[in-house]
């Protein structure tokens, strides 16, 4: 755990993006199989150890340090491994094993043996190989080190291509040796099952005024950007799997949609519920989402379908080298030779001009069903990642309100000691009544001031959460709100984030709920 | 409390310590700014920190100073004050104030790890302590000191060409860092900022042994190649730390344990390096003293009240305002 453990706090304390890379390389450099192949995994969320739960790690704590002095102590330190790693007060002798035979033991560990065994681990570890030892079992590292950073290094590492990297990398698994293998010149490149694995998507970047200027816009098509969720496709022999944007393996959760389908095909679309290929609202596929078991009412109130945006695959031939156009083709013709109640195409959008675009996105958006628009260059293949110049969304306005801040809670990572967790809301007749919670959207700057505001404006304290002076409005920006019976406002906001500091203005300004509701309901 | 009360008045005598505005008669603990104010009438304070207020506020800046040394008592009226060291910078005490056979005592700042460069902290006993929490989390268990500059020295190895910046306060935490490095032999010029030059040569005046230092001046952007370069934390994250080529940012701090109040301040090399008492040493103080009352003046004040009532010891916050936590600045 020693080299994984100071490796993992020179990512976190390294702030440069070059010096991550080389730190990683060096770690790939100087580190055997299958450590690093470990070490990989886990700092590119690929492995989790889930057979340790974090409430038996705060049971070990509470029966080994004084709960009120763990409590205050982890409102102070703002994140759990490390209050965990500086309060753990018993020492033992002895090394930890390395992280490879670690995951193994983790992932063994049986009930009985698991709180003598992690207990003796905290005493043997020192504070950082603590640490490490900690987020290792809560999984989410939070080092400032995206997998597509850990691609990046691999890339320099072996001095090969980051997108072919990227194009194997949902097809193979921890710990890696045959990636390393020919990372280090003495393999072929993995090869991959392109039935059962994913393939990164191409993402859009957000369209700024300056862009329209140098865009022409002959070389550019719409469509909408519905407002569902993102997937791919594969089918192949009538088998169909479905993959959420971050690679997640969601076919279960709609066993409904189908395709008689034999050749191998792999499309990227939007999910959406709805009938006739008309989607409900976000809120209606939510009660879709993230559930193991699907009842057949569910599936009756919200069915899904798929809006189809492109084409990845066809016949086991690679289209993504080919430009739009093509691909489009190639989808167009796959659609109406399989048409079924599970697949529409996404409409191409036609216009004239940017202007005239403009007055489309103004005039024809449908609040409850887009996104804002999408546009994308004709002449473009479909690039994994988020490549510049290429494709761009354009989000329809967000919608303002200015609220009351009401209660703040300290935040966690990088901003551990601050206040800023916001809780806000409006006039209930007299009194105030929440609408939601926002924890970004400020600059650093704006941040310092409701930090301070917070400090020297507590009213009451309930737990880790401060209660304010109702004298601070902000104003909030939302996507959408929907009505909600979990909220005892009865709505809740999509999105919300903190738009502005409104120190000028006075509290008696802010609005009614049911105001609110008239306008955005 | 009744002969003294929550903004550590004095009342028989009519003095305050550590006053944090203007007033007749002030004893004054130590020489930092959220302790040491200019404007008092009457100064009563150990020879070294009157010298270290005149250099940084100026030879008027009380209009009486009276000296007194430490372990050495003074009877004002029916009060009796006795300064003993406090082991937190040059200068630094507790004041023992005894009335009518009551014996309070104020730490003022301080630790009790051993420090050459200043007096070492003395235990005292008392009825009532009235003490700082700067640390008081039990998530702070200062390391020891040595190991922390031998990772500032390896790290120097390591990156023979890259500056190492490295933040300090400029009263007491500059001069120990490198008398701390002159402890590991470290015998090369060590440059700092013009905002440290005096407090330095003070300490050198004091025959503290600091080795030879150079305020930096910088002409060439490769000159300080491989150099510990010290400056006050604001220094190092304003324009002042971008004349440097490639610089490593270390910072001196008892808050550097957190790492993530070290990626905050984008420091790269933490030295968990603090004036301050952590929690083990303000804990076995509270004990070592056998007071019956604790008062905590500033800091984490919950955690150790909480502490004191699991010991049977009466604990009351003070949450005296204005304390920063000047390793923070």
């Amino acid at each position: 755990m020693r080299s994984f453990s100071e490796l993992i706090n020179k990512l976190l304390l390294t702030s440069s993006r070059n010096r991550k890379v080389d730190v990683l390389c060096d770690y790939f450099k100087n580190t055997p199989d299958p450590d690093r192949g470990f070490t990989l995994a886990i700092i590119t969320n690929s492995l989790e150890i889930k057979n340790v739960p974090i409430s038996k790690i705060k049971e070990i704590v509470r029966e080994t340090v004084d709960e009120e002095l763990f409590a205050l102590s982890y409102d102070y330190v703002g994140d759990l491994a490390e209050t965990i790693s500086l309060i753990w007060p018993n020492k033992e002798n002895g090394n930890l094993p390395q992280i490879s035979k670690m995951i193994g033991i983790l992932k063994n560990i049986n009930k009985n043996e698991l709180k003598r065994k992690i207990h003796s681990f905290l005493s043997i570890a020192n504070e950082t190989e603590r640490w490490a030892l900690i987020k290792l079992i809560s999984g989410g590292l939070r080092i400032g080190v995206s997998s597509r950073l850990a691609k990046t290094a691999l890339a320099k590492f072996g001095e090969k291509k980051l997108d072919d990297i990227e194009k194997i990398w949902h097809g193979i698994d921890p710990p890696y040796e045959n990636l390393f293998k020919w990372l280090c010149d003495t393999g072929p490149i993995p090869e991959i099952d392109l039935k059962n694995t994913f393939n990164p998507m191409m993402l859009a970047n957000p369209l700024e005024d300056k862009d329209f200027i140098n865009l022409n816009y002959n070389k550019f098509v719409a469509e909408w950007k519905w407002d569902g969720i993102r997937v791919q496709i594969i089918i192949n022999d009538s088998n169909i799997k479905i993959f959420s944007r971050t690679g997640d393996d969601i076919s279960l959760s709609f066993p409904e949609i189908k395709s008689l389908e034999k050749d191998m095909v792999i499309l990227d679309g939007e999910l959406l519920v709805g009938r006739n290929y008309i989607p409900m609202n976000f809120n209606s596929l939510q009660q879709r989402l993230n559930r193991k078991k699907v009842s057949l009412k569910h599936i009756d109130d919200f069915p899904a379908f798929v809006k189809l945006y492109d084409i990845l695959y066809l016949n086991n031939n690679d289209l993504r080298e080919k430009n739009w156009e093509e691909r489009r083709n190639l989808l167009e013709n796959w659609y109406y030779k399989n048409k079924n109640e599970f697949f529409d195409l996404s409409k191409i959008i036609n216009f004239n001009s940017w202007k005239n675009l403009t007055a489309i996105r103004k005039n024809e958006i449908i609040d409850e069903q887009h996104e804002g628009l999408m546009i994308k260059r004709k002449s473009s293949p479909y690039i994994s990642g988020r490549p510049k110049g290429h494709w761009y969304k354009w989000k329809k306005d967000p919608k303002t309100v200015d609220a009351i801040l009401m209660y703040a809670v300290r935040g966690h990572g990088k901003r551990s000691s601050y206040y800023s967790d916001f809780t806000f809301g409006l006039w209930d007749g007299n009194q105030l009544s929440p609408i939601g919670k926002a924890y970004f959207g400020f600059n650093d700057n704006e941040l310092k001031i409701l930090d301070k505001f917070v400090r020297n404006n507590t009213i009451k304290k309930f737990g880790p959460v401060r209660e304010v002076e109702k004298t601070f409005v902000i104003e909030v920006a939302f996507d959408s709100v929907n009505s909600s019976t979990r909220h005892k406002s009865g709505v809740a906001l999509r999105f919300p984030r903190i738009k502005r500091l409104r120190e000028d203005k006075p509290t008696s300004e802010v609005i009614q709920l049911c105001e609110f509701k008239l306008e955005f309901l | 409390m009744k002969w003294i009360n929550e903004n550590l008045y004095i009342s028989p005598i009519n003095t305050y310590i550590d006053p944090s505005k203007p007033v007749e008669n002030a004893i004054i603990t130590h020489g930092h700014a959220d302790h040491a104010k200019p404007g008092h009438k009457n100064v009563l304070a150990t020879k070294e920190t009157i010298n270290i207020m005149k250099i940084r506020y100026g030879e008027n800046c009380a209009q009486n100073f009276q000296e007194l040394t430490l372990n050495k008592t003074l009877k004002i009226d029916d009060v009796k004050i006795t300064f003993y060291p406090a082991g937190h910078i040059l200068g630094s005490v507790q004041v023992l104030a005894e009335y009518k056979g009551e014996r309070i005592n104020f730490t003022g700042d301080y630790k009790t790890k051993k420090d050459k460069t200043c007096e070492n902290f003395e235990p005292v006993k008392c009825h009532t302590l009235v003490t700082e929490a700067t640390f008081g989390l039990p998530v702070f268990q200062h390391p020891n000191e040595h190991n922390e500059i031998k990772k500032l020295l390896r790290s120097l190895e390591l990156f023979s060409k890259r500056p190492h910046l490295v933040g300090v306060y400029a009263l007491g935490k500059a001069q120990r860092i490198i008398g701390l490095l002159r402890q590991q032999r470290y015998d090369k010029e060590i440059f700092i900022h013009g905002a440290l030059e005096k407090l330095c040569n003070y300490y050198v005046e004091e025959k503290i042994f600091l080795g030879k230092f150079l305020k930096t001046n910088l002409k060439d952007k490769k000159e300080y190649q491989g150099e510990i370069i010290l400056a006050p934390p604001s220094a190092i994250k304003n324009v002042w730390s971008r004349k440097f080529e490639d610089p490593i940012i270390c910072q001196a701090s008892g808050w550097m344990s957190i790492k993530q109040r070290a990626k905050q301040s984008l420091v790269e090399l933490p030295l968990i390096i603090s004036d301050h008492a952590d929690w083990n040493e303000l804990t076995h103080y509270i004990k070592l003293t056998g007071a019956e009352n604790v008062y905590v003046t500033h800091g984490r004040e919950e955690a150790i009240v909480h502490w004191c009532k699991m010991n049977q010891i009466n604990g009351l916050a003070l949450s005296l305002s204005g304390r920063e936590d000047e390793e923070d600045l």
